[in-house]
């Protein structure tokens, strides 16, 4: 029985499961919209909603100048990076088969943020795009390196096993790379507020640094979707299916490093995005990665912006970032997911 | 059978003692050796003299005077941090329930920071850092119990709570003058730079102090590693001596984050590697300390000596006990494919 056969007969037993997943889609669109109206309106000087309409339609005076030259920028870029997290986060949990995996607490996060640290100190005068491409060549052997340990271990092998290993790596890059800022009064000032996984005063030359890297990214995990869904059918059966298990592997890691490296390069290391949206995607979806993916691609950038947008309005007119907002929000959710059960489940 | 077992016993004390004054001899080596170290280079032959006699010359002065007062806190604060992580790791039953990887020392450089970006200097930072980091491994142990506590889940709910309080720190650094956030930014790495003997004396008066009710809870220890039943069968009283056990083993580590910002993974990686020397079961707090003090004035030698610019000591054990945690958790993963 090959996998089409078998997900039709599944399919069938369950007629409407299709549509109420199309509707969930939509939903999660819709609800992305909002927030990203939202963020367009708040901030230290919030804008009612028609005025943000008009302001983008024509130039009507202030709000025109911050809803055009500053929040627009500042929410596609949440949006493009929370894409970026939040599919690179289904693809690693979807090839480990480890509920906890996220490019945060795996190490690759720390593994790009290396390549960037090392680039601003080594070569001060590098363009964006070559600190990019140092993120990427970091965020690659951190994922290697993931996988690598992720791959080994028997079949009673613990999920944590594998996320100690994720943050043992990451401390040890991390180290190096803060012996590198500590030791260079400038490189500290460029480094902590790219750091803390903001995107306040970022704007279209960031977007358009990224975004190629982003779409590649997402061609990649496209592809790899159909492979993983052989994968969580087991090593044996996704074997004995005849899905090359080597190419799925390798387009993940390429997907998860192009993903993975553009976010972290863009704004900092950003935790628990990566592992909180897929989660709820499967909870809503079921096990099917292509639907996993889909919905990571909504939920993840509604997460990011809703974080920005939380960050601007709790202490006018100062603004936490992003990623601090994602930190404190998904903290509390793996300490309850540990809590709940002994955290398997894929 | 039962003089076989005894003469086994006897046989592995004997080995847990020997490899403890190897250990501890080699860290009495590593001591003169970094004591001579340094842009004024020193003998071996004149370290010993200057320690032992009162020449009164240049050699002392840097030696005595300069290098003694770190290479001092190397030895005891590497001391405190083995007992700190053997104690830790025998309550826990696990190799990973050390006081730094259940966040600990980033309670400790919460509340450090805190109290440097709002008093503006490091006035309470020693404070600060005791009540940061004690409020935290209490907070990391309250949530990850739930009918006793799984090590496991003690080592996902610190790691949680770490990755929180480090975005915290984050913004509080970035929130700060750009001078303050770089002393906070140093003091959070860990580093001996700057300890002079008046640091030393309160350092090794404190930790003096708590060396004495280890004596006598050393060896309940080893019983509670039975088993709590088996334990209140010897006569132990399990509850008030795990939780002096506990206070023992966070003032401990306090002291040394207080005084030298958190220091990581000596903690956890002292005791493991005194029992793959020892090859005795369970967790030796003896060969612990002797491993923590060689490893700390090791790193710290190497820190201060080997790059271009002296590095914070935390950097060089981050980076030496993340690859060993790494290597640790690979070599277990491939002893269980087997």
């Amino acid at each position: 029985m090959t996998t089409e056969t078998a997900r039709a007969a599944v399919e069938a037993g369950v007629p409407d499961r299709r549509r109420r997943r199309l509707l969930g889609l939509a939903a999660a669109a819709a609800a992305l919209v909002v927030l990203v109206l939202l963020s367009l309106a708040l901030g230290s000087k919030p804008l009612p909603l028609g005025e943000v309409v008009t302001a983008l339609v024509r130039d009507n005076g202030e709000a025109h100048t911050i809803v055009v030259d500053q929040r627009i920028p500042r929410t596609v870029l949440a949006v493009v990076v929370g894409i970026a997290l939040a599919v690179a986060g289904a693809l690693m949990q979807g090839l480990t088969r480890n509920p906890l995996a996220d490019p945060g607490l795996l190490g690759v996060s720390a593994g790009a943020a290396l390549g960037m640290v090392t680039v601003v100190r080594f070569a001060p005068a590098a363009s964006d795009l070559a600190q990019v491409w140092a993120a990427f060549g970091g965020a690659v052997l951190t994922a290697c390196a993931v996988f690598l340990i992720g791959s080994m271990g028997g079949r009673g092998r613990s999920p944590v096993t594998l996320v100690l290993a994720g943050v043992a790596l990451g401390a040890v890059l991390q180290g190096i790379a803060s012996t590198v800022v500590i030791l260079n009064a400038g490189v500290f000032l460029t480094m902590r507020s790219w750091q803390a996984g903001s995107v306040e005063g970022l704007g279209w030359s960031t977007v358009a640094t990224i975004a190629p890297f982003v779409g590649a990214g997402l061609v990649l995990a496209a592809y790899a979707a159909r492979g993983l869904n052989a994968v969580a059918l087991g090593e044996d059966l996704a074997t004995a299916l005849g899905g090359s298990r080597a190419l799925t592997r390798v387009a993940v890691i390429g997907a998860v490093t192009l993903l993975c490296g553009s976010a972290t390069a863009a704004i900092g290391v950003v935790w628990f995005l990566g592992m909180m949206v897929p989660h709820v995607a499967r909870w809503i979806t079921g096990p099917d990665q292509r639907w996993i993916l889909a919905y990571s691609c909504l939920l993840g950038p509604s997460l990011l912006v809703a974080a920005d947008v939380v960050g601007r309005v709790v202490v006018i007119p100062d603004e936490i970032p992003a990623g601090v907002v994602t930190a404190v929000i998904g903290a509390p959710v793996l300490i309850a997911m540990v809590r709940r059960r002994k955290a398997s489940g894929l | 059978m039962l003089r076989a077992g005894e003469a086994a016993s006897t046989r592995s004390l004997l080995r847990v003692a020997l490899a403890t004054i190897a250990v501890a001899l080699a860290a009495m080596a590593a001591a003169v050796i970094a004591l001579g170290l340094g842009s004024m280079q020193v003998s071996a032959v004149d370290v010993v003299r200057a320690l032992v006699s009162d020449a009164g010359n240049a050699i002392e002065t840097v030696v005595v005077q300069w290098r003694l007062p770190r290479v001092l806190l190397g030895l005891v604060f590497g001391l405190a941090l083995g007992l700190s992580g053997a104690i830790f790791q025998s309550l826990t039953r696990n190799p990973l329930g050390s006081p730094d990887v259940i966040g600990f020392d980033t309670g400790a450089y919460t509340g450090a920071v805190m109290s440097i970006i709002a008093v503006g200097g490091t006035a309470l930072v020693i404070p600060s850092a005791l009540g940061g980091g004690i409020a935290t491994a209490l907070a990391v142990y309250l949530l990850a119990y739930r009918r006793g506590v799984h090590g496991f889940r003690l080592i996902v709910v610190g790691i949680a709570v770490t990755a929180l309080l480090g975005s915290v720190n984050t913004y509080l650094l970035l929130k700060a003058e750009l001078w303050t956030a770089q002393m906070a930014a140093i003091w959070g790495a860990g580093s001996l730079n700057g300890l002079d003997w008046g640091d030393a004396r309160n350092g090794l008066a404190v930790i003096g102090v708590l060396l004495v009710p280890l004596l006598w809870l050393g060896r309940r220890l080893r019983m509670l590693e039975l088993g709590d039943d088996a334990a209140a069968a010897l006569g132990v009283r399990v509850e008030p001596v795990r939780l002096a056990l506990v206070v023992v083993g966070v003032a401990l580590s306090a002291v040394v984050t207080a005084l030298a910002g958190p220091i990581t993974f000596v903690a956890l990686v002292a005791p493991q590697l005194a029992r793959r020397i020892t090859r005795a079961p369970g967790v030796q707090l003896l060969p612990s300390a002797a491993m923590g003090a060689f490893l700390l004035v090791t790193c710290d030698a190497f820190a201060l000596n080997v790059p271009p610019q002296a590095l914070p000591v935390g950097l060089v054990t981050i980076i030496l006990g993340g690859a060993y945690l790494v290597w640790l958790l690979v070599a277990q993963s491939r002893k269980e494919m087997r």
